[in-house]
């Protein structure tokens, strides 16, 4: 096999072509649901007239992208059991989302997470801030989707020259600016639902089919994996137990993972989709489901890429660890399952950059231009939407330029600086804002621009960007904090900002904190779906 | 296929002290206390219980890699049992809510729209 070949037994054609249906059915549903996107609650909120199961199924959409899919498969085939550590951070990640954070934002916020974080604050330097940390977040996320679109391009479509995976990733980044564009939050969602249940669906059908390889006996199937990578698979420690820096690293990794998910703009832009509060936990509840079970089925996903294609194979593949689950799906269906793999994936990509896509652009219109710039008054609200999608398309092109420059780099990974970022920036104030009274305009201020300055700083000089050959630059050498993944100190230093920033202000606005805890608590003029 | 949501958003007391009243009320306090006597201490929890996880997985490599049968280790065993409780914990905080917390909400919601109107 060589790499010109991309995977043997993949059929270029065949891959694009159900690519291709699939684009063209959720083109389809985009456009049938851009008739009734008119208003800016329409755009951002998609009218907030999802019910709880459709909006936890396009949560899952949205989280389960393409790290979770090509990357913990990709993970647990080459690195055993230390890649399965990424699916339970992952998950157990959602119960901070569903106690803490949930319903009492759907209550006080109305498009952004910038709506509840200044809630009680002085609105343009706090809304300034959660923008530029919703927009860092989505960066960040962003680079991880199509960096691992390149790869894709590669093996599943054979095409090897930068120049063509270039355009290939510049294709896919024009479709998700359509549905951006024409669907707005509607489009998108139903993109995410379609995505979703083609996600879930296929790995649950490759889950029974290794299974059934093994005699449905788990024990089997790890036994095959221990015969092709080494019985060090199964037990923790295989990538983090090398050194004491690593062990480190890992508790970092593990921080960042359980405290990101809440923080994640375009998670929490989700949950004003639906009418209620009531809607938002039941939303959070399908999500857990799904995802959980899904992260179930990656275990067996890459125990079983890791004993029926093997680690060396893996490796030998364009991509890498993300090209563990096609090469599964190869090896068990042939070209067809691949195709289908294929296409998921790509879709995967392509759904969740149109929801980090329509986050970014929404906290840029609504939080920046509408509330900073024009002070909270603009004159046409049509004016809000216009910019949004302007921005979308700004976006798009940031997208596609960031996929080609980042392209090969493990998603995993990059996304789990993208929750280190959100757990960094975000969390420690939207917990504040929620539940503490004394908080305040520069505590959010301090949390905010310290929790991201000091995360973005630690992974500048981090080993992940310089000085060693797997670094973004491996020729440059300023690697001068030791761990890979910030959490560890920028998540804690980000809560002392928050609270140093809140005492040596004397702002306090307890009247504010009335009307935002009673709001919270009781969804008293909570916003309302709009009626079409 | 809007759903409707009750109303409220129209007839909002616009005077900060009536948001204070019903902050201070005993009802409110109520809420609050059922709300977070729930949520605070099954994060704490929750938080634990995965950090335990994430420290043997780090650190107790020999334990972890006992054998319980055949390939299952306890590791295995150990991270599996992260998923369960995630799902406990998510069905026990539904039917809590249900029961304790949205009654309770619904109860002052009622009383601040009813007296506005």
């Amino acid at each position: 096999m060589t790499l010109a070949q991309g995977v043997a037994g993949s059929s270029p054609a065949l891959n694009i072509s159900i690519f291709a249906a699939f684009v063209l059915i959720t083109l389809v549903v985009v456009f049938r649901a851009s008739k009734n996107t008119r208003t800016a609650a329409d755009y951002y909120a998609a009218g907030r007239a999802f019910t709880g199961p459709q909006n936890g199924i396009a949560i899952s959409g949205d989280y389960l992208s393409a790290a979770s899919f090509l990357g913990i498969a990709g993970a647990i085939a080459l690195n055993g059991y230390d890649g399965f550590l990424y699916s339970i951070g992952f998950l157990v990640a959602w119960l901070v989302a569903l106690l803490l954070v949930a319903e009492l934002l759907r209550n006080t916020g109305k498009y952004t997470m910038g709506d509840v974080l200044a809630f009680r604050m002085r609105q343009r330097p706090v809304r300034a801030a959660a923008a530029v940390s919703t927009l860092a977040v989505s960066f960040f996320y962003l680079l991880a989707q199509m960096a691992g679109a390149g790869g894709l391009v590669a093996l599943l479509l054979g095409i090897t020259n930068p120049v063509g995976q270039g355009a290939v990733i510049a294709v896919v980044g024009l479709i998700m600016i359509v549905y951006v564009l024409v669907g707005g939050m509607k489009g998108t969602t139903w993109v995410q639902i379609i995505k979703a249940a083609l996600l879930i669906v296929g790995a649950a059908g490759i889950t029974v089919w290794v299974l059934a390889r093994f005699g449905f006996n788990l024990s089997a199937m790890l036994g095959g994996a221990v015969e092709k990578g080494g019985a060090a698979v199964l037990d923790p420690g295989k990538q983090y137990g090398k050194t004491g820096l690593t062990q480190l690293d890992f508790v970092s990794l593990a921080l960042a993972l359980v405290l990101g998910t809440a923080g994640l703009p375009h998670i929490l832009m989700r949950f004003y989709t639906v009418p209620t509060a009531k809607d938002a936990r039941r939303s959070v509840v399908w999500a857990i489901w799904l995802i959980g079970i899904f992260y179930l089925f990656t275990l067996v996903l890459g125990y079983g890429a890791g004993a029926i294609v093997g680690p060396e194979a893996i490796n030998a593949a364009p991509g890498k660890a993300n090209s563990a689950a096609p090469l599964l799906a190869s090896a068990l269906g042939g070209p067809v399952l691949l195709g289908f793999i294929a296409a998921v994936a790509f879709a995967t990509i392509l759904a969740v950059v149109a929801g980090l896509t329509i986050t970014a652009s929404a906290s840029f219109a609504h939080d920046v231009y509408a509330n900073v710039i024009k002070k909270g008054e603009v004159d046409d609200k049509d004016q809000e939407v216009r910019v949004a999608r302007i921005t979308a398309l700004v976006i798009g092109a940031v997208a596609i330029v960031g996929g080609i420059v980042a392209n090969g780099q493990n998603i995993a990974f990059l996304v789990a600086l993208a929750f280190a970022v959100a757990a960094s920036a975000n969390l420690p104030t939207i917990l504040y804002s929620l539940f503490w009274k004394r908080f305040n305009t520069s505590g959010a201020l301090w949390s905010i621009y310290g929790g991201l300055a000091v995360c973005v700083l630690l992974i500048v000089f981090s080993p992940a960007v310089s000085g060693n050959a797997t670094a973004m630059f491996p020729d440059a050498d300023f690697d001068l904090f030791p761990l890979a993944n910030p959490g560890i100190v920028s998540i804690p230093v980000s809560f002392v900002l928050g609270w140093l920033g809140t005492v040596l202000s004397k702002e306090r606005n307890d009247d504010k904190y009335a009307e935002m805890e009673v709001r919270a608590l009781t969804g008293v003029g909570a916003e309302k779906a709009v009626q079409h | 296929m809007s759903t409707t949501e009750r109303t409220g958003a129209e007839h909002l007391p616009p005077d900060p002290a009536r948001w204070r009243e019903v902050q201070d009320s005993a009802d409110f306090a109520e809420l609050r206390r059922r709300l977070r006597r729930f949520v605070f201490p099954m994060t704490g929890l929750f938080l634990v219980w995965y950090l335990v996880y994430v420290l043997l997985a780090d650190y107790a490599h020999g334990f972890m890699s006992t054998r319980l049968f055949g390939n299952i280790n306890i590791a295995l065993v150990l991270g599996l049992l992260q998923f369960v409780s995630t799902f406990v914990i998510t069905m026990l905080y539904v039917r809590y809510a249900n029961r304790r917390i949205d009654p309770q909400a619904e109860k002052i919601r009622a009383q601040i729209e009813g007296a506005d109107k």
